[in-house]
């Protein structure tokens, strides 16, 4: 009745990649979604350059991880995602959940670029755990995964920066 | 999701499905290792306390390891509904069981605030059918 499952932590076919790629578009969508909702909902007097500058370069960023991921998947050949349907999902999720003030903020900011650097660390092992032969070059997707997650290390340290300063 | 939290989620279904210990052979079965794996994690489980193993029976969650266990199987929920109701993905439980060990819990709890998931969970999760019981019943429906 049950299909065999694995404990191993590894990708094994294009599906499979492409099904984890599309989960960090998700991801990526997320982040520059409440990023951009952030700024916007932060009382007139809490705003200052530094935090529009870092919401607004954060929401691009995404913006471009979400683009170069979503090109690795086009080259896979896998089922598309209904990705009008996850926006509107996503921007919905923001009114339940969205933090509303400029500590609150940052914090959500953090965990965002926390947990997005978290989703593609793991991805990277298991890709490089598996000898499996993809659709696309093994090297591109790992130096792709490479650079979106040194990317969000950065903005990990930047967001700790600010508030730092702020504290 | 680490191995660890996979066995005692695993367990633990198990545990419900058998109303008594989760034998070997079966959590092999269901976990796709041999059963000198799961000898060998089930050891290392019971030397945390988050497990008891009586031989010839089988294993046991201990109530850490039911609390570890819930919490897996929380996170193996919003998986499951991520890939249902967000992706559309029609077999969302073999991808979900694919996937599972590459998805964080911080990932899995980022993925829940777009996803409407139930209060309840995973208290409703459907051991037989291995699935969130608000999904199977909804294929019930689709299928009626």
């Amino acid at each position: 009745m049950y299909a065999v499952s694995s404990v191993a932590a590894r990708v094994d076919s294009d599906d499979q990649l492409a099904r984890l790629l599309q989960i960090g578009i998700v991801l990526e969508e997320v982040v520059e979604a409440r990023a951009h909702r952030h700024y916007q909902s932060l009382p007139v007097e809490e705003r200052d350059e530094a935090i529009e500058e870092l919401l607004s370069e954060a929401s691009a960023e995404s913006a471009e991880h979400r683009r170069r991921l979503e090109s690795l998947v086009e080259d896979l050949d896998a089922d598309s995602i209904p990705f009008e349907d996850v926006k509107e999902l996503v921007a919905g999720s923001y009114g339940q959940t969205g933090p509303e003030d400029f500590d609150g903020v940052l914090y959500d900011q953090l965990h965002g670029e926390e947990t997005a650097y978290k989703f593609y660390d793991d991805l990277i092992d298991a890709v490089e755990a598996s000898d499996a032969t993809f659709g696309v070059d093994r090297e591109a997707v790992l130096e792709t995964l490479r650079d979106i997650r040194h990317a969000e290390a950065e903005g990990v340290e930047e967001v700790a920066k600010l508030m730092e300063a702020r504290a | 999701m680490n191995t660890a939290d996979q066995y005692l989620k695993t367990i633990f279904l198990v545990e419900q499905l058998e109303d008594g210990p989760a034998a070997t052979g079966e959590l092999a079965d269901r976990l796709g290792v041999s059963p000198a794996s799961v000898n060998e994690m089930v050891g290392k489980l019971e030397d945390r306390g988050l497990v008891a193993h009586e031989k010839y029976k089988g294993a046991t969650v201990t109530d850490d390891g039911e609390a570890r266990a819930r919490e897996a199987l929380q996170t193996y929920c919003i998986l499951e509904r991520f890939l249902a109701n967000v992706l559309d993905v029609d077999d969302f439980r073999a991808e979900a069981r694919q996937l599972e060990p590459v998805i964080d819990e911080t990932v899995a709890d980022r993925l829940d605030m777009i996803i409407d998931r139930e209060p309840q969970c995973p208290e409703c999760f459907d051991a037989e059918a291995d699935a969130c019981g608000l999904l199977v019943e909804e294929g019930i429906e689709a299928d009626d």
